[in-house]
């Protein structure tokens, strides 16, 4: 046995025992999670990078529940990769955000709903690829269906004079709405398994407190900080804010959308105001700045994307990553060629494109990598929830 | 003194060495305007030596400071090294040290190093220790991220094997064939740990005729083989302390030969008792609080016949110490323990009896010296004695773990390597490899980093000083 492979069975077999669980009962992934998380606990430098370390301290064990918690928790910043003195080539072979990527693309699948599409994680990139190209496909040609031609100019730039407002409903509604209720009902899988639980075995209450510091933390993302406030890291030891600057402009860039979408429908049918809207109407304005967001947030991600390190997270779910982050920068891009465009010849085209692509989003929503975002904030929630509580420990802080 | 003319062979100051010494100089030097070249001898992926293993700095300071509590003034520091070294130890460098520790952390933050408060676990050293967030290695990056700015060069994969001297004066290192020319050198590549033919032969034979450094293992680095160490010795330098004191405390036994760091510890010994092969005890488990005691179980562990130590808890102590990362052996019965580590189950059993027996248990707490201690027993145990009576009981097997060796060069206040009483003009240590003239013997958390970053930067500046100083460079400067 090499003395890389003594070392994985050794810790792999402290943690069955500590655990007084059969390893079986943790596959590849979650398993590998346990045993560095044997090593981390034996060593601790990287408590102040993030909450993935406070959290493992609090136990001497890893189980699954565990181990898909702190996975979900870890943002993937790469700092304590670069930190770890027990990082390859070191024998103990220690790759924290590596290996906690590898479980988290398992949460996803494990907890989907209908639990048959986690399927749809794996291979994803083809699944968005797909996506897109059906509903691209059928915007186009119900375009022509409509209108005979994709290149006509539309008196008053009438979005509506295309697809009328309610077929619109109709379409995008449903699978809007499926798309929550995949999330949600994934979401309440997994918190049945993680939740926090108080001393006495019960499920632990969630005061406004915790609940407060949750939303913070994924508000902010306080994690992508590194700890000192200087950032993660991309392609080097080097810390950077550049990822969390660009997932802001990209997550409030969509609440932006979204919200300029949400305005829209109430001055619709609350108002009785049909659009189009002038440009300095609220849904444009909203549409405009959430739209440059979704532009630049997502080419800035990409571009991070492109040059992270290879040992950061899990390569094999880049394509995920790109085809998410691709997918939300067309629906940005598009978004706003189609507010230059509306009042000349090349609307019914850029209208079809446009709700293509957001119509290939929202399909894909629950099954991509939007994910990470309702799996994160339950896990800080239940982190800032076991943050208030007394620790069962007492490992000599003497 | 930077002049692109220079043949770029020719520095004014050759580090060697690529650790926390190595760079503090490198980079104190650089600040000046040296033109600066590191010489690690290993690879980029193993750079920093010992110091990656590392995770605080031990700080004199009059009143709490960001992530320091209270006070641990200059005498305080200077009795606890009194202490552990027993005296063995030179008051004038041990002193500047120790002031120097006041303020080096400014100068290590400019340099994008970042201290954390004291990691769970770890409270008794939010006093003393100031802990690096990430800990050394991320110290390390943030000190050749450092350098990279500043222009400094650094090649890995360059192990030094010899100095052109001019008496005493430095004239060039050579990595085989390869020599690197230069005004001045600062030598900071550690100890000997890594050469286990040197440990060997400098531990000897015990009373049983074995080999007592086989069966050690070393904490830290592979790359600390000593050949400067031996070369500067061997060339007529002034060498201060004994070849077998070291950094040396008790891990687990299964820990990988090198850089098995700080997590192969095993915390539980002062919550049961220790034995050695022979079933027995052989040291008190509670003389002090375990981060004043966890270094010498080390030298405890390799006086034992086959240089191993048992340590014997029972289900009480579970949740009470930090994590191990190899699971302890575990049974419902001693005899049972015994065998699985095969140990004489009779013997485990009678030791145990007797040690039970001997308890005075008064109010256990593990977080100041108790009341609970032994009586009537030899050797005794002063504190947090319980019986061990609670199934399951657990065994953990324990070897010496070298984590660096105290052999060194002798130097002056400026760093300075000393020849036949005389100080080199322009050759300066720092690190490991003059540890020795402030720790004699013993250790004590963290201050292997004060005497690194001190002494670091001491031999940096006085390199830059040597450089200015030296005619040939006056020129360049004015």
């Amino acid at each position: 046995m090499s003395s890389l492979e003594s070392l994985t069975a050794l810790t792999r077999e402290a943690s069955a025992l500590a655990g007084g669980l059969p390893m079986a009962r943790l596959g590849p992934a979650e398993s590998e999670v346990a045993r560095q998380m044997q090593i981390c606990n034996a060593c601790r430098y990287c408590e102040g990078f993030c909450a993935v370390f406070p959290a493992m301290t609090r136990r001497l064990e890893f189980d699954a529940p565990d181990v898909h918690y702190l996975a979900n928790l870890c943002h993937n910043c790469g700092a304590c990769l670069h930190a770890c003195q027990y990082a390859p080539p070191n024998a103990f072979a220690v790759n924290v955000p590596q290996a906690m990527a590898r479980v988290r693309h398992q949460t996803y699948q494990t907890y989907a709903w209908p639990r048959a599409f986690g399927a749809l994680y794996q291979r994803n990139g083809v699944v968005v690829a797909i996506a897109l190209t059906l509903a691209l496909a059928a915007f186009l040609a119900a375009t022509l269906a409509a209108r005979g031609t994709l290149w006509q100019t539309v008196e008053g730039g009438n979005f509506y004079a295309i697809f009328p407002h309610g077929i619109l409903v109709g379409m995008f509604g449903p699978v809007f709405g499926f798309a929550c209720l995949a999330l949600v009902l994934g979401l309440h899988n997994f918190w049945r398994d993680v939740r926090p639980l108080s001393p006495s075995g019960g499920a632990a209450p969630i005061d406004a407190a915790a609940g407060a510091q949750a939303a913070h933390d994924a508000m902010s993302l306080t994690y992508l900080g590194g700890g000192h406030g200087e950032g993660c890291h991309e392609s080097d030891d080097g810390a950077t804010l550049w990822r969390r600057r660009f997932h802001h402009l990209t997550a409030y860039g969509f609440g932006l959308c979204f919200a300029a979408t949400s305005v829209a429908t109430l001055y619709h049918y609350g108002l009785g105001r049909i659009a189009p809207y002038p440009f300095l109407s609220l849904p444009v304005l909203l549409g405009t700045i959430g739209g440059i967001g979704l532009i630049i947030g997502p080419a800035g991600l990409f571009w991070l994307n492109l040059k992270r390190h290879p040992d950061h997270g899990d390569v094999s779910t880049r394509p995920m990553d790109r085809a998410f982050i691709a997918l939300l920068g067309l629906c940005g891009a598009s978004g706003m060629a189609l507010l230059a465009a509306r009042s000349g010849p090349a609307m019914p085209l850029t209208l079809a494109i446009h709700l293509g692509a957001v119509m290939a989003f929202f399909l894909t929503l629950p099954y991509g990598k939007f994910a990470h975002a309702p799996y994160r904030v339950a896990a800080l929630l239940k982190f800032a929830v076991e943050k208030r509580m007394p620790s069962r420990l007492r490992l000599g802080s003497d | 003194m930077s002049d692109s003319n220079q043949p770029s062979d020719s520095w004014d100051v050759v580090v060697i060495g690529g650790g926390n010494a190595a760079l503090c100089a490198a980079l104190t030097a650089a600040e000046g305007g040296a033109r600066v070249i590191i010489l690690e001898s290993a690879p980029q992926a193993w750079r920093g030596g010992n110091s990656v293993h590392t995770r605080n700095i031990r700080c004199m300071h009059d009143a709490p400071q960001d992530v320091l509590t209270e006070a641990y003034p200059e005498e305080e520091f200077w009795q606890d090294l009194l202490k552990v070294t027993a005296g063995k130890t030179t008051e004038a460098l041990t002193r500047l040290v120790i002031r120097e520790s006041a303020t080096c952390r400014e100068w290590m933050r400019g340099h994008g190093v970042h201290f954390q408060p004291s990691l769970s676990g770890t409270l008794h050293l939010s006093r003393t220790n100031a802990f690096f967030m990430g800990g050394g290695k991320a110290l390390m990056n943030a000190y050749y991220r450092s350098a990279e700015r500043l222009g400094v060069a650094i090649r890995y994969d360059t192990p030094i094997d010899r100095i052109e001297f001019d008496g005493k004066r430095f004239v060039a290192a050579f990595s085989g064939s390869e020599r690197f020319e230069g005004l001045t050198c600062v030598l900071a590549c550690g100890g000997f740990e890594s050469n286990l033919a040197w440990q060997r032969e400098a531990w000897g034979q015990n009373q049983w005729g074995e080999w007592t450094a086989d069966n050690f293992r070393i904490r830290g680095t592979r790359f600390n083989m000593g050949v400067m160490l031996r070369h500067l010795i061997d060339q007529g330098a002034d060498a201060i302390g004994d070849p077998t004191q070291a950094h040396c405390v008790a891990i687990d036994a299964r820990a990988p030969l090198f850089d098995g760091g700080i997590s192969t510890r095993v915390d539980c010994v002062s919550l049961g008792i220790m034995v050695n092969s022979d079933a027995k005890r052989f040291y008190d488990e509670g003389e002090d609080f375990w981060p004043k005691r966890y270094a010498i179980w080390g030298r405890l562990v390799a006086a034992q016949r086959g240089q191993i130590g048992y340590a014997i808890i029972d289900a009480k102590a579970i949740g009470r110490f930090m994590p191990a990362v190899f699971a302890p052996e575990k049974a419902d019965s001693l005899a049972q323990l015994a065998s699985q580590l095969s140990l004489d189950p009779k013997t485990l059993v009678s030791t145990v009896e007797a040690f039970n027996a001997s308890c005075r248990e008064g109010h256990f707490d593990h977080a100041v010296l108790d009341d609970c201690h032994t009586e009537g027993l030899e050797p005794p145990k002063t504190h947090w004695a319980r019986p061990i009576d609670t199934p399951p009981f657990f065994g953990y097997a324990l070897r010496p773990g070298i984590t660096f060796t105290y052999l060194g060069v002798k130097v002056d206040s400026k760093a300075a390597v000393h020849f036949a009483g005389e100080p080199s003009p322009n050759l300066f240590a720092a690190g490991e490899i003059m540890a020795g003239n402030v720790l004699g013997q013993g250790y004590t958390a963290g201050v292997g980093m004060t005497i690194g970053t001190i002494f670091g930067r001491i031999a940096g500046a006085q390199a830059l000083l040597a450089c200015q100083q030296s005619e040939r460079t006056t020129h360049v400067i004015a």
